[in-house]
């Protein structure tokens, strides 16, 4: 009886927040609502920036895409910071188990001489790309609109570092910790005709201005063509080499990748879906890109898989872009 | 062959700096292009040493841990109905300052360091800002968690973020982090960087907090420290910084000196918010604003600028004035909010006996001097049923936006008024230290968005005070605002109490 | 000679970290304060890995200190063995 009594008097007088009753109801809400909308500041800045004097400090003309209201968007893993941490720190657990097995069994050393030389050359170059994916998720998360998008980049962007880290990793257990494999994969990725031309494209995506171009350059056109090509069609070459044990040390990028494009295709459909012109412009920026990206990632996907590699992964593209509603 | 093991340094250097590489597609300055315009000289981002070695892998495994520990004691609090535990009802209106003040400069940060973490040209800055920055976006969504119990219980925290971006008093903490958000990268860095995260966030975190857990808060202690343990990086990221600048080239040194002249002021006027929340917000108190500030920046900075002595970096040039109004800050702050509480959507009061003579105590030279009179005026007329509010509008310095009512130190009776002249208009500040930061930049401080002004120019929901005040920032009048005494916080908090009471008695009957 | 200080979360495992910096600091000022314990020490303070493990009787990471870790005041220098703090007079 007593216990009746006091959790009736202490009724709560509300919910949640106002600014999250207006936008889902008056009843509880969730972390990941409470964190993520209507955060970010909208008014009465007090001092244009120096480093851009015709814009607001936080400005939605910083692209050309256009939302009446840009937390029309929505993440579909929901992730605020704690949910996010914590959905990495378990896949690295696991991943740190594949890496340790792979080190303790000596695999790196048992790997033929050719299928060691093709992941240094082909594979362990990618860090460097993986870099560059990381400043242009950090600029669009610097200058994008609305906490419930720019928090997703911002987690990209580190989860890019952290790609970027196993892959110098891949290259320290193939040789040993002596770092000489990350330094011929750097060889490569300033002088090989084979990747000069990734690193055309991303340095291409680095000077871009508006946040969202860069998003469609980077997240959804070179990721999608790169993770096909490197961590499936690739994966495949390897395995038919006998190098499969490389496919345990790039589980982490595989369910990463599976993982970040539920949140890219949500934040393209929900653009797409809002007007004729973000969807004009979006498709105008995605054929721009792609075409770039065909010249440019062709000779990687030659030398790593064979000719007609691109093609495949161009083909998955496509399906992916005419699901979020744009077609070719 | 046997790898050989790779020390923590070696490690970090192959996996995070050896990724940088040289542009030849690009020019380097279109890919970062805001790197010279501040006037700072950089030579050779190889020289920066990295503050921590951090990899992402162990920044998820740690950063979970402690978020699964900080989330775990969420739950219980929210479970357990933990608001009832805090010293008295009073507390929360801390809480209340807390969640409308400093978490949306939580969310500036995470801006800021985005921006630099993707601008500085070297990977190793780069990365430790971005960290940062993720860092920030934590604190301000664990703080919006941690209060969300609050906000199901008390009134003045529902519409946190529509206030931050409207309320006057809410400016100056706003416009201090606009300020450095819009400056360029270097300086943003000396002022959040160095200025608040190693000389002055110790202040607002440290006593603040221990403060908390001292009146029963243990959401608030439990983010608080949990945030504390990401700002122990962020110290070590901002004293880095400041050195390698000055190691970078000697034309840095006078530029960086001028920036932590200014934001060492900037900051200490912000801190005049956690002044008061220490000697007049928390029932039960851990130690002085007073105490605080010397163990905190006197101590402390005293400590770090004689280390960077050896630079030719000097203590800010305000230092002795901020030493002197440690004695007169937090009273004279309380006494401009106990004025204006009408407008404000937390609760003030008078202290009581017990506290004045705390106040007293640990102000010796000035409590019993220039304010007991004052506040025990204001408590008489209270009793009498005439509960003292200013029904006019304050004038504010034009640089951090506090309403006028410091005072001079020689002379703590006379109220300090600056002004200066731009391009024909007049301008007033409260200190010499807001005076010269507005006649360095004056084009930028002509630009703030004052509260006041806006009022009267019409922008803020119209003429007259309820307009502005229940429409334009949303408070709920009669509700969020008014003293303390007779606001339905304190009738739900006694209400509470007494039920309790009733059913540990019922409990212990049966 | 100034002051360097560390603050830790008051906890199981603080209290180790604090026993291990005891030992291997003697001249340190050890204050309880509400939910935080705060060391200090003139000029100097190393956390050293292999004095904690013996405290701990187990494995424990340098970095892991950041877990319970309040603030700190000095320069830092971190790696595999030990976390020093120091300023230069």
């Amino acid at each position: 009886m007593t216990i009746e009594i006091k959790t009736s008097t202490l009724e709560p007088v509300r919910n949640t927040y106002e600014h999250i009753k207006r936008r889902f109801g008056d009843k509880p809400a969730s972390r990941y609502q409470e964190a993520s909308y209507d955060v970010a500041p909208t008014h009465n800045f007090h001092y244009r920036p120096y480093w851009e004097p015709d814009r607001e400090l936080n400005d939605p003309r910083r692209t050309a895409i256009v939302m009446q209201d840009w937390y029309a968007h929505r993440d579909p893993r929901q992730y605020y910071y704690g949910a996010y941490v914590q959905a990495r720190a378990k896949l690295q657990e696991i991943t740190e188990a594949n890496y340790a097995f792979f080190d303790k069994r000596g695999l790196g050393e048992r790997m033929d001489e050719a299928v060691r030389a093709r992941v240094i050359r082909c594979l362990v170059p990618l860090r460097h790309a993986e870099l560059g994916a990381n400043m242009n998720n950090v600029f669009s998360s610097a200058y994008g609109v609305a906490t419930v998008i720019t928090q997703a980049f911002l987690y990209n962007g580190m989860d890019r570092l952290g790609i970027a880290q196993y892959l110098s990793r891949i290259g320290l257990l193939l040789d040993g910790n002596s770092g000489a494999s990350l330094a011929s994969a750097k060889e490569y990725w300033m002088t090989d005709p084979v990747w000069q031309g990734m690193r055309r494209y991303i340095e291409n995506v680095l000077v871009l201005k508006d946040w969202f171009e860069v998003f469609i350059a980077q997240d959804v056109v070179l990721d999608t063509l790169v993770y096909d090509l490197m961590y499936r069609q690739f994966d495949e070459v390897l395995t038919e080499l006998d190098g499969g044990d490389i496919a345990m040390l790039t589980e982490f990028m595989k369910e990463w990748h599976k993982d970040t494009s539920r949140w890219v295709d949500a934040v393209m459909k929900t653009c797409i879906a809002e007007s004729d012109h973000n969807r004009e412009t979006i498709g105008s920026w995605v054929q721009d890109w792609r075409e770039k990206a065909v010249t440019d990632l062709s000779p990687l996907a030659e030398i790593a898989v064979g000719e007609g590699a691109l093609n495949e992964s161009v083909d998955i593209l496509n399906k992916r872009l005419a699901k979020v509603g744009l077609n070719s | 062959m046997s790898p050989k093991k790779l020390s923590l340094k070696e490690k970090y250097s192959l996996l995070t700096r050896d990724l940088e590489w040289e542009y030849s597609y690009r020019d380097y300055k279109e890919i970062f292009p805001q790197e010279e315009f501040e006037g700072i000289k950089i030579t050779d981002w190889s020289k920066w040493e990295d503050p921590f070695r951090l990899t992402m892998d162990a920044y998820w495994k740690y950063q979970a841990e402690k978020e699964k520990k900080l989330y775990a004691i969420f739950d219980a609090f929210a479970q357990n109905n933990g608001q009832l535990n805090v010293a008295d009802a009073r507390y929360v209106n801390a809480v209340k300052l807390f969640l409308t003040g400093v978490s949306p400069l939580e969310y500036q940060a995470y801006s800021g360091f985005a921006q630099v973490g993707r601008q500085f040209g070297g990977v190793g800055a780069r990365v430790a800002c971005q960290m940062q920055s993720l860092d920030e976006l934590r604190h301000v969504q664990t703080q919006i968690h941690a209060m969300s119990h609050y906000n199901k219980f008390f009134d003045g925290l529902s519409e946190f973020n529509h206030m931050h971006d409207r309320v006057w008093y809410l400016s100056v903490p706003k416009s201090f982090f606009d300020d450095a958000r819009s400056a360029g990268p270097f300086e943003y860095m000396v002022a959040i960087g160095f200025s608040f995260e190693y000389v002055l966030t110790n202040l607002l975190f440290v006593p603040f907090m221990s403060g908390a857990a001292y009146n029963g808060d243990m959401a608030t202690v439990t983010f608080g420290f949990s945030a504390q343990s990401d700002e122990a990086r962020h110290m070590t990221l901002g004293l880095e910084i400041i050195k390698f600048l000055l190691e970078q080239h000697p034309d840095n040194v006078p530029i960086v000196q001028r920036w932590i002249n200014k934001w060492f002021w900037r900051g200490t006027r912000v801190l005049t918010l956690v002044a008061m929340m220490m000697d007049y917000m928390l029932p039960n108190r851990v130690m002085s604003w007073k105490e605080a500030f010397e163990v905190y920046f006197e101590e402390a900075g005293g400590a770090l600028f004689k280390d960077l002595a050896r630079y030719g970096i000097e203590m800010p040039v305000y230092a002795e004035t901020a030493i002197a109004e440690k004695e007169h800050l937090s009273h004279q702050a309380w006494s401009i909010f106990y004025n204006y509480t009408h407008a404000a959507a937390f609760h003030t009061w008078m202290p009581n006996e017990r506290e004045m003579d705390w106040l007293s105590e640990k102000y010796p030279n000035t409590f019993d001097r220039y304010y007991r009179a004052r506040f025990e005026h204001w408590r008489e007329m209270e009793r009498a049923g005439e509960r003292f509010y200013n029904p006019t509008l304050p004038m504010l310095c034009q640089t951090c936006q506090i309403p006028m009512g410091f005072t001079e130190m020689d002379n703590p009776t006379l109220i300090a008024y600056r002004q200066s002249v731009f391009q024909g208009e007049r301008y007033n500040f409260c200190s010499d230290g807001c005076k010269d930061i507005f006649d360095h930049e004056p084009q930028k401080y002509v630009q703030s968005w004052l509260p006041v002004h806006q009022i009267f120019q019409g922008n803020c929901g119209g003429a007259e005070m309820e307009d502005v005040l229940a429409g334009y920032y949303r408070m709920n009048l009669g509700t969020d605002n008014l003293d303390f005494h007779g606001s339905p916080d304190e009738q739900r908090w006694n209400h509470w109490h007494n039920l309790q009471t009733a059913a540990e008695q019922m409990k212990k009957a049966s | 000679m100034s002051k360097v200080y560390l603050a830790l979360q008051d906890n199981e495992e603080s209290h180790y970290i604090v026993e291990a910096v005891e030992e291997d600091n003697p001249a340190v000022t050890v204050i309880y304060q509400p939910a935080m314990i705060r060391m200090e020490n003139e000029g100097q303070m190393v956390v050293r890995r292999e004095t904690v493990e013996e405290k701990m009787g187990r494995d424990w990471e340098v970095q892991s200190i950041h877990v319970n870790l309040i603030t700190l005041g000095g320069n830092v220098e971190e790696d595999d063995d030990a976390l020093t703090l120091s300023w230069n007079d």
